[in-house]
């Protein structure tokens, strides 16, 4: 039997593997942190250790769990057990297939477990109960948790978007569902001058921990006023955190990270995405789980041209990528996850690292996301760049609803491929357009 | 939330409607029906309306009873204010129950009036002359809360007139008054607990000075010193104090209408013996957030006050630019709200319908709407002058004759409770007061620069930590380009 132990400031881990089955944990808080007001959220358990038996998968999640409920946020036990994470490498425990989950069922697993460890979280919105959501992402809540804690509104954006922002200063901790974002421009004035700026505006006295989430950009054939991306709208506040998930895990950790957090924020979803399966991990399956706001994710490494992008269009990425690998061109694909702080770090660190960069996004092009990231690289990294940045975005026109004009006003992933390419081999500047 | 409720009940009305129970007391049928875990519910329909708070317990109980929000006659409201319209002549008594409850047919094509014929009445204790008319429904005001209304009223005068010529001295930068509001001001907080929320528009300071903010806590905001509570971020008279309960001022307008409510949603899950008030002018009546605001509150059924100054004027836009229906008080019946309308110059009614209005609040779980009748004496704010849009004579005429400050004080002299000297004493003592905070506060030094980069978020993102170092860094290395009293 082997013992493996490893020692934190918190925490003393030992891990006595005995063949390849059966591992004991043995888990030795050293100091106990102060539960803040914050992590009010943790899951209750605050037995004593005893010794563990548990098999492989279950048992980060179980870890997670107890140094969570000694007080530690969920941040900081993640961080801890994610150091930790070589030793799964080196042991061979029961691995059963990965589990694949809609993002559907993501956000509606995250919405339901953030209720249940917090009475103050409520959710608000059209058809979001009885209907069992517009898209069936609050689907079942209603039932579990009752009319209160799941309201039906009236047609009034603006109106129960005010009234969530009321009860999130008097400490509730609402999640404000827009049927899609082009609706929330009848309740943006809430959004931003009753939320985002209120911390500012009180001088600290009134915080709003409100999630605004629902589907953003375009879907399939809705028309000009359904298929509007906020990402640069909600982008440019201050006071305000935006989010762009974009695989199931993404959308668990994000949504449970926007619910606990203290500010408000847009959480930008993606309706054809709403059906999607992606593989998830038994640690991004635990009720504890939740990802840091602000950081983005490299979902596919590369060297030779760097590929932004957000929410749907990390999947075209990748897809071109895989594209380009085949005629050469090794591309690193980032997953911005996060609008709002901006991971600028990892974004020119990419860029020092290729040379070369193409940003894609589905929204208009002029003040776009793809604009911030360009100036960002050139005040950080403007020397490293071997090419002017490219900007892939919608066409500049509302979208059309015919399905081959619509197909035309979207970045496709042959756009995304001959972007790459060009941003490779081009020693002449395009022709201005308009 | 309501849409389960109907659900429910619909089908135990459908199960009555076929028992044949149409002409009974619907009331009293359905109770028999449902197991009712709080007391019995007596058929009377006044009682009716006062049943029990609500406790998750009696959640069923509760939500059932909404669908018959129709029905609903509040403890304080009257039954004639209900008269039926529509005369059922007997041969033609068919009544059919849509979503939403049941509804009498009428051969007679009629319209309702749109026009205010008829408008409905104000209520008002104080006459003119400050002699309380003879009336069971107010409730007795002792000595001492008189004189601290009426001395709160006063300082909330002088304040005004000393601050506002501050600013045409160019000592602060804007101002606005309440004169001719004392009374809505003072009254009301006099009424509400100091646990009650206020979701102010602009015009409330009384509130915040009955509740003990200081004059100097007031000037330093105005001046936006280093010990305004704001942190010097906001224009002057955006007052807001968490110690107090007044959520801080924001300039946009009927905004925190809807916030009260969703305040209110969030006091009633947590079942506290206190309730939301918020305050609006006839202008903001007009805005999207007031009806969104009204028509949730009611079938939400939250505790929360809606606090109408009907001050005659909107910047410039008098009150029949604005609308066109009875006042504000008649939307309230459109949503299904009890409301009054009061005497906003008058002290004593104020307090008593504000009084009346928590308990309702509080105790029936339901929004209220009080519509004060006043007159907005001064300007809307220093950026105004309403005599280009207004009479001098009608501006006097309410300034001299409908004064409610001078109102009250009659009241309360009339009680032996105040006199000539006790005013001016006040009035110099005040004065001084007013005059010597504005004095320290203008000499106080401005928020420091940190104060600009923090809470923006929860906790300071790290470019907002990097754009502090580097104006730090400017500032110390051109100190000259700065004013040196902006401290670090």
């Amino acid at each position: 039997m082997s013992k493996q132990t490893y020692e934190e400031p918190y925490l003393n881990f030992s891990i006595f593997i005995k063949g390849d089955r059966h591992q004991v944990v043995v888990l030795t808080i050293r100091r106990l942190w102060s539960t803040s007001a914050s992590s009010s959220h943790l899951a209750a358990d605050r037995k004593v250790l005893k010794p563990l038996r548990v098999k492989g998968e279950k048992m980060w999640g179980f870890i997670r769990q107890e140094v969570g409920a000694r007080g530690l946020s969920a941040l900081v036990s993640g961080k801890y057990v994610q150091s930790l994470r070589p030793v799964a490498a080196t042991m061979r425990h029961y691995s059963s297939a990965t589990k694949e989950m809609t993002v559907r069922d993501a956000l509606n697993s995250a919405l339901d477990e953030e209720m249940a460890a917090d009475p103050n979280v409520f959710i608000m919105g059209e058809e979001v109960g009885e209907y069992q959501g517009a898209y069936k992402i609050s689907k079942g809540l209603l039932d579990k948790y009752g009319p209160e804690r799941v309201v039906d509104t009236p047609i009034t954006e603006a109106g129960f978007a005010g009234i969530g922002v009321g009860s999130a200063y008097h400490g509730l901790r609402p999640v404000i569902e827009f049927m899609t974002f082009n609706f929330s421009m009848q309740a943006i004035d809430h959004i931003i001058n009753s939320a985002a700026k209120s911390n500012y505006m009180s001088a600290g006295q009134i915080n709003v921990p409100i999630v605004f989430r629902g589907p953003n950009g375009p879907a399939a054939g809705v028309g000009a006023q359904h298929s509007q991306c906020y990402g640069a709208w909600y982008g440019a506040i201050p006071g305000l955190k935006v989010l762009v998930p974009y695989s199931s895990e993404d959308a668990r950790g994000l949504l449970k990270a926007a619910i606990r957090d203290p500010d408000p924020v847009v959480f930008l979803e993606n309706e054809l995405l709403y059906g999607e399966s992606f593989p998830v991990s038994a640690e991004a399956l635990d009720s504890s789980f939740c990802l840091p706001i602000g950081k983005a994710k490299i979902e596919r490494e590369g060297k030779d041209i760097t590929i932004t992008a957000f929410s749907k269009m990390v999947g075209y990425a990748l897809k071109a990528a895989e594209i380009l690998e085949k005629e050469g061109i090794s591309a690193e694909v980032i997953n911005l996850r996060s609008i709002r702080p901006l991971d600028r770090d990892t974004i020119n660190a990419s860029v020092r690292k290729t040379n070369r960069l193409v940003t894609v996004e589905e929204g208009f092009p002029q003040h776009g996301i793809g604009a911030e990231i360009c100036a960002s690289v050139v005040e950080d990294s403007f020397g490293y760049l071997d090419a002017p940045v490219e900007r892939i975005a919608g066409a500049d026109v509302p979208t059309p609803y015919a399905a081959n004009l619509e197909r035309s006003a979207f970045p496709q992933i042959e756009d995304i491929v001959r972007a790459a390419k060009r941003v490779c081999y081009r020693s002449v500047p395009m022709a201005a357009t308009a | 939330m309501a849409s389960s409720c109907l659900t429910k009940s619909k089908t135990l009305i459908i199960n009555n409607l076929k028992s044949n129970k149409l002409l009974t007391n619907h009331t009293s049928s359905i109770a028999h029906n449902v197991p009712l875990t709080s007391s019995s519910l007596p058929s009377s329909v006044r009682k009716f309306a006062s049943s029990s708070r609500i406790t998750p317990s009696v959640f069923f109980n509760r939500c059932f009873n909404s669908v018959y929000v129709g029905r609903r006659l509040h403890s304080a409201t009257s039954v004639s204010n209900d008269a039926v319209q529509f005369p059922a002549e007997a041969s033609f008594s068919q009544v059919l129950d849509y979503p939403g409850g049941k509804v009498t047919f009428t051969p007679k094509l009629t319209f309702t009036s749109g026009s205010t014929d008829e408008r409905i009445p104000c209520y008002r204790l104080l006459n003119d002359n400050g002699q309380q008319v003879i009336d069971s429904d107010s409730i007795k005001i002792r000595k001492e809360l008189a004189v601290k209304m009426y001395s709160d009223m006063v300082t909330l005068q002088v304040m005004d007139t000393i601050f506002y010529e501050a600013q045409r001295q160019g000592r602060i930068s804007f101002y606005a008054t309440t004169t001719g509001e004392e009374a809505i001001n003072i009254a009301s907080a006099a009424a509400l607990n100091n646990n009650d929320f206020v979701f102010p528009q602009y015009r409330e300071p009384g509130v915040l000075l009955w509740r003990g903010f200081t004059l100097q806590d007031f000037a330093n905001q105005c001046f936006g010193n280093k010990y305004d509570n704001g942190k010097g971020r906001q224009m002057p008279i955006h007052y807001g104090s968490k110690k107090h309960n007044y959520f801080t001022i924001a300039s946009t307008v009927a905004t925190q209408i809807p916030h009260a409510v969703g305040a209110a949603y969030s006091l009633k899950m947590e079942n506290q013996d206190s309730c939301v008030i918020t305050y609006f002018g006839d202008g903001g009546s007009s805005t999207g957030d007031f009806h969104a605001a009204l028509n949730f509150a009611a079938v939400m059924e939250v505790p929360v006050i809606f606090f109408c100054r009907n001050n005659g004027w909107a910047i410039s836009t008098p009150i029949n630019d604005q609308f066109r229906s009875d006042g504000i008080v008649v939307k309230g019946k459109a949503y299904g709200v009890p409301s009054i309308r009061v005497d906003g110059n008058d002290a004593l009614a104020v307090y008593s319908a504000v009084h009346q209005a928590r308990k309702m609040a509080i105790q029936e779980q339901t929004p209220v709407l009080i519509e004060a009748m006043t007159y907005r004496t001064g300007h809307h704010s220093t950026s105004d002058d309403s005599t280009k849009y207004r009479s001098i004579d009608e501006i006097e005429w309410w300034r001299d004759d409908q004064n409610p400050v001078k109102r009250f004080r009659k009241f309360i002299e009339n009680k032996g409770w105040w006199s000539d000297e006790t005013e001016s004493e006040h009035r110099s003592n005040i004065r001084k007061q007013v005059s010597q905070a504005i004095q320290v506060a203008e000499r106080i030094e401005k928020p420091p620069i940190a104060d600009m980069f923090s809470d923006v978020y929860d906790v300071p993102p790290k470019n907002l930590v990097e754009q502090e170092a580097f104006v730090r860094k400017i500032i110390k290395k051109h100190a000259n380009d700065y004013p040196s009293d902006v401290p670090m």
